[in-house]
């Protein structure tokens, strides 16, 4: 098997989070794709580890599902306040921010 | 050899498809299935690189835990099931050439810097025991740092959501 | 030296005291009784430095033998009294970097005399935390006879404006928060001048800006102050830019980031590295002219009067301005080197320094804020440091920096007291007359004012007689325009102090209510400082002075101790001779001065006081207020009866010449002031920040198109810039 073969997937599917957070309106549809970019970071992870020898990059990879099941719950709470106050989930309604 | 390389092809495969479709359906609850379905090829992919403790946490932690979560969330907010909300804005081209920019980039840059590089296939294979051992005593001090990130988002999750 | 080598305690204290208050203290302590953390905090630091100061003394006078250096260029001649003294010991491993020693300090090291020998100063570094690309960054004191005199000022000042504040801010709503800050100002400070890489003296700097923007913008609710707040850190932003390109200038010339390494390369060989050290040089006095207040970068200062008198008194005495002082100093060979102090007769430092006191004296005369008319005073005595720098003269710089610690800490106590008594102005305006009723403060005050005019035998004369000094002899050359700049704000100084204990504490009160003396709490700090203003001299008296009362050995006290002269040793640095026709000429500058405003001011008293009796008469004022009318007579009479002698007498010597003198120089005196307040500092140099302030509001409008609130837009610029210079790598690299 090639290095590259699994690096590239990661690129393909960290690509694919981006579009998906770029253009989704879905506020839980933003934190699926994010989920799909930190799986992304997790195939290199495990993929550098094995072509290194070392055990460093699953225990990374370990640390990274666990930060990002953290990321989820205060992400999907935040979505469930925003709903409450605004009766939407479009990020789009969202600009208080605006300059 | 050639047995890896088919069952990496259909994984792939699927991977790629079903995030493709997860990001394009308009119907939020397939696209959670189709996120399950990119999890459940990545646990298989960690199976096929020896890193079996990895695989096992995704579909315990991914696809157990964080999809429940996930369908709670769109059950929560009532989001529309039948594709009424236009799920893509309608920025979505500046999204699309952006999204192709990095990935190209990456491809680009991944092509040039490992070209054909084989994978060792002779490297010592880290079982359950190897990782635990690592994460114990070289990594003790981030493992507690990460359990504590964890405490902070759950009493995090009960402040932002809880309703008073 | 236990105290020596763990000095990292002292900073560790108000540093956990900070997090002690700021986290426990409204639960746990009782908002109310924080400052009994602070003040305890900072008495053990008090403690623990005056015990770092003692060893420290200990060290210079009976050095152990591996904090001695040995002179290489000596060693063939005196190889059997090395043997002697010291044993083996000189095979230190230290002994090869200072090899470069010039002969007649080796030579006055032996000779047992009062020039002590080259003591090294004690380095502890912890491992190191960090490494990158084989560079590896340590973390450790320095200390030395220069750190342990700003830890007694620090910890002392700190100390008193702790105590001071239980009553100043009392029921303050952000008490808590004040004396938290409070804590951390100081133990930024500490940590500061024990940096023992320029890294740490980055992050020491950066801390103190961080925590006077805090302070300065204390009472946020009003606009003035979180802009006076925002204007300090923005400007020493400015200077913060030169400071980490002159540390990167010296990091790539010495690569290391040890002061210890990098004075010692530099006084090792002074010629190498001239045009890096220059550039250096240049760039750091950018920080020091913002941090310190000197000219064009002084402007923060004055508005940073915004905040509560007693952290007005700990950043200008101790804490936040002295910084850039102590960082010339502590770099002294870099800027010795790089501008060529040694060898011109002007350079940048002298110049920007003289300049800024010259000016900063001119504006303290057209302000009628009393606070802003002591910041301009900072300014001026902090240029006055920065020129003694600049001609060389390290310890008059430390010496002045001591004295005027205290002074002007005790000026900014006793305005705040002022201001206590008088219905929270600092407009003179609405003061006068509080001699009577605030006689502590007064006292306090004059004392001050007369330290800090320079007059005998105060501690201001000998720390500005040393800076004089030394602009008239110089290093190899005199530096004589700094020489007339010194006495012109010598004259000025006197002259702008005289008019503001006129405003404040003489004539009739000018306000509402009445005033009346400070508590004890208040008081006493401010009795403390004054008794340090009298007697902060003696750290420094020149030889001549103590020879005929037989104490010759306490000469030079500041010089023997605190100069790091393992570093200017070998930068050929000279010490001038004592002057006695120096020391009178500054005092007769100062006195002039005095006795020129206060001819000025008395004349103006007679005028001015008939004007209040006639609105008085016309007014009709009730019984209470003719208490006051009373009072005032009671005054002028007693007052007038001693002035009147004088004054008739000078009328009958000088007849209508020094009259008319008298009055032109202080109509000119006051017009120049407000000629270069208006026209060049609120023109030219805040004119140039306005209209750089309008370039960043005009573009900011511009790129507010793209400020859509939206995060999907934000997130696609991000990515897209991301990708956009990825590809920018890949096609360069």
């Amino acid at each position: 098997m090639l290095l590259n073969q699994f690096l590239i997937l990661g690129a393909v599917l960290f690509a694919i989070g981006v579009y998906g957070v770029l253009a989704r309106r879905n506020g839980v549809m933003v934190l699926m794709s994010i989920e799909l970019m930190l799986n992304a970071v997790n195939i290199n992870l495990v993929v550098f580890g094995v072509q290194h020898g070392v055990v460093s990059g699953q225990v990374f990879a370990l640390f990274v599902i666990a930060v990002a099941a953290a990321e989820v719950g205060v992400g999907l709470a935040i979505v469930l306040l925003l709903y409450r106050n605004r009766r939407s989930i479009n990020v789009e309604d969202f600009d208080l921010m605006r300059g | 050899m050639v047995a890896q390389n088919i069952f990496f092809g259909v994984i792939a495969a699927i991977v790629v498809v079903s995030a493709l479709r997860m990001v394009t359906t308009r119907n939020i609850v397939h696209a959670a299935l189709y996120l399950v379905a990119v999890l459940a090829g990545l646990g298989a992919l960690y199976i096929l690189l020896t890193a079996e403790f990895v695989a096992t946490t995704q579909v315990l932690v991914y696809i157990g835990a964080v999809m429940v979560l996930f369908l709670f969330g769109i059950m929560l907010t009532k989001a529309p099931l039948g594709g009424v909300m236009e799920m893509t804005g309608a920025q979505w081209p500046i999204a699309a050439v952006v999204s192709l920019l990095i990935g190209g980039v990456t491809v680009y840059s991944l092509m040039a810097r490992f070209g054909s590089d084989r994978l060792t296939s002779d490297g010592p294979i880290f079982r359950t025991a190897d990782v635990s051992d690592e994460v114990f005593s070289t990594y003790i001090v981030p493992f507690e740092a990460v359990s504590v990130l964890l405490l902070a988002a759950l009493i995090g999750a009960i402040v932002l959501a809880r309703k008073d | 030296m236990w105290m020596l080598e763990n000095a990292f305690i002292i900073p560790l204290i108000p540093a956990i005291s900070f997090v002690v208050i700021l986290f426990f203290g409204k639960r746990f302590i009782g908002a109310d009784r924080v400052h009994v953390v602070g003040i305890t905090a900072l008495g053990l630091v008090w403690v623990l430095s005056a015990l770092a100061a003692f060893q420290w003394t200990q060290r210079v006078e009976d050095p152990p033998p591996d904090a001695v250096v040995q002179m290489a260029s000596h060693a063939d001649d005196h190889a059997d009294d090395h043997a002697d003294d010291h044993a083996d010991d000189h095979a230190d491993d230290h002994a090869d970097d200072h090899a470069v020693v010039s002969e007649n300090n080796s030579g006055d090291a032996h000779g047992g005399g009062h020039s002590s020998p080259l003591i090294r100063p004690v380095i502890s570094t912890f491992p190191q935390w960090w490494s990158n690309a084989g560079m590896e960054f340590a973390v450790g004191t320095l200390v030395d006879g220069q750190t342990v005199l700003l830890l007694i000022v620090v910890a002392s000042i700190s100390l008193l404006v702790h105590i001071y504040s239980t009553e100043y801010v009392k029921g303050d709503r952000r008490y808590v928060h004040y004396y938290a800050f409070l804590s951390l100002f100081t133990a930024a400070m500490l940590f500061f001048v024990m940096a023992q890489n320029i890294v740490q003296l980055i992050v020491g700097w950066e801390l103190v800006g961080v925590c006077s923007f805090v302070l300065i913008g204390h009472w946020w609710e009003e606009k003035p102050n979180t802009d006076a707040a925002l204007k300090a850190f923005l400007t020493n932003r400015v200077g913060d830019i030169g400071l980490l390109v002159g540390m990167i200038v010296l990091w790539g010339t010495f690569q290391t980031f040890d002061i210890d390494a990098i004075n010692t390369l530099i006084s090792a060989d002074p010629g190498a590295h001239h045009l890096a050290l220059l550039v250096a040089a240049c760039c750091l006095m950018a920080a020091v002219a913002s941090k310190s207040g000197q000219f064009p970068l002084h402007t923060w200062l004055p508005d940073a009067m915004a905040g509560p008198t007693p952290v007005s008194a700990l950043i200008h005495a101790a804490t936040m301005v002295v910084a850039g002082i102590y960082m010339i100093a502590r770099l002294y060979p870099v800027f010795y080197e790089g501008l060529s102090v040694g060898t011109s007769s002007i350079n940048l430092m002298a110049f920007i320094g003289g300049f800024t006191a010259l000016i900063g004296a001119a504006l303290a005369f057209a302000q009628w804020d009393i606070k802003k008319v002591l910041a301009y005073s900072t300014v001026s005595q902090l240029g006055y440091m920065v020129m003694a720098l600049g001609v060389g003269a390290w310890t008059a710089a430390i010496f002045h920096l001591f004295t005027h610690a205290f002074f002007k800490a005790c000026l900014f106590l006793g305005a705040g007291s002022v201001s206590h008594a008088a219905h929270h102005t600092f407009d003179m305006r609405k003061m006068g007359g509080l001699k009577k009723d605030m006689p502590h403060t007064y006292r306090t005050f004059v004392i001050s004012s007369l330290a800090l005019a320079g007059i005998f035998p105060f501690a201001g004369f000998w720390s500005k007689d040393e800076i004089l000094l030394g602009s008239l002899v110089g290093q190899k050359n005199s530096y004589p325009l700094m020489l007339i700049f010194g006495c012109a704000v010598a004259v000025m100084t006197a002259a702008y102090m005289t008019r503001v204990i006129w405003y404040t504490f003489h004539g009739e009160y000018r306000g509402q209510g009445h005033p009346h003396e400070s508590p004890k709490m208040m008081t006493a700090p401010l009795w403390i400082l004054a008794g340090m203003a009298v007697i902060a001299g003696v750290f420094n008296l020149p030889g001549p002075v103590l020879e005929p009362i037989g104490l010759e050995g306490l000469a030079h006290r500041i010089q023997t101790y605190v100069e790091p002269s393992v570093y200017l040793s070998g930068l050929g640095l000279s010490h001038p001779e004592p002057s006695l026709v120096m020391a009178l000429v500054g005092l007769a500058l100062a006195v002039s001065g005095i006795v020129v405003t206060y001819l000025y001011y008395w004349r103006r008293v007679g005028l001015h006081g008939m004007t209040e009796r006639n609105r008085y008469a016309k007014n009709g004022y009730t019984f209470l207020e003719n208490k006051y009318y009373l009072d005032h007579l009671y005054n002028d009479v007693i007052v007038e009866t001693v002035k009147r002698p004088i004054a008739n007498w000078a009328n009958r010597v000088n007849q209508n010449v020094l009259d008319r003198a008298v009055d032109r120089a202080g109509e000119t005196a006051r017009d120049t002031g407000r000629w270069i307040y208006k026209w060049i500092d609120q023109g030219a140099i805040d004119g140039s920040v306005n209209a750089a302030a309008r370039g960043a509001d005009s573009s900011g409008e511009g790129l507010r198109a793209i400020q859509s609130g939206k995060v999907q837009n934000y997130g696609q610029l991000l990515f897209g810039s991301a990708a956009v210079l990825a590809i920018v790598f890949v096609i360069v690299v």
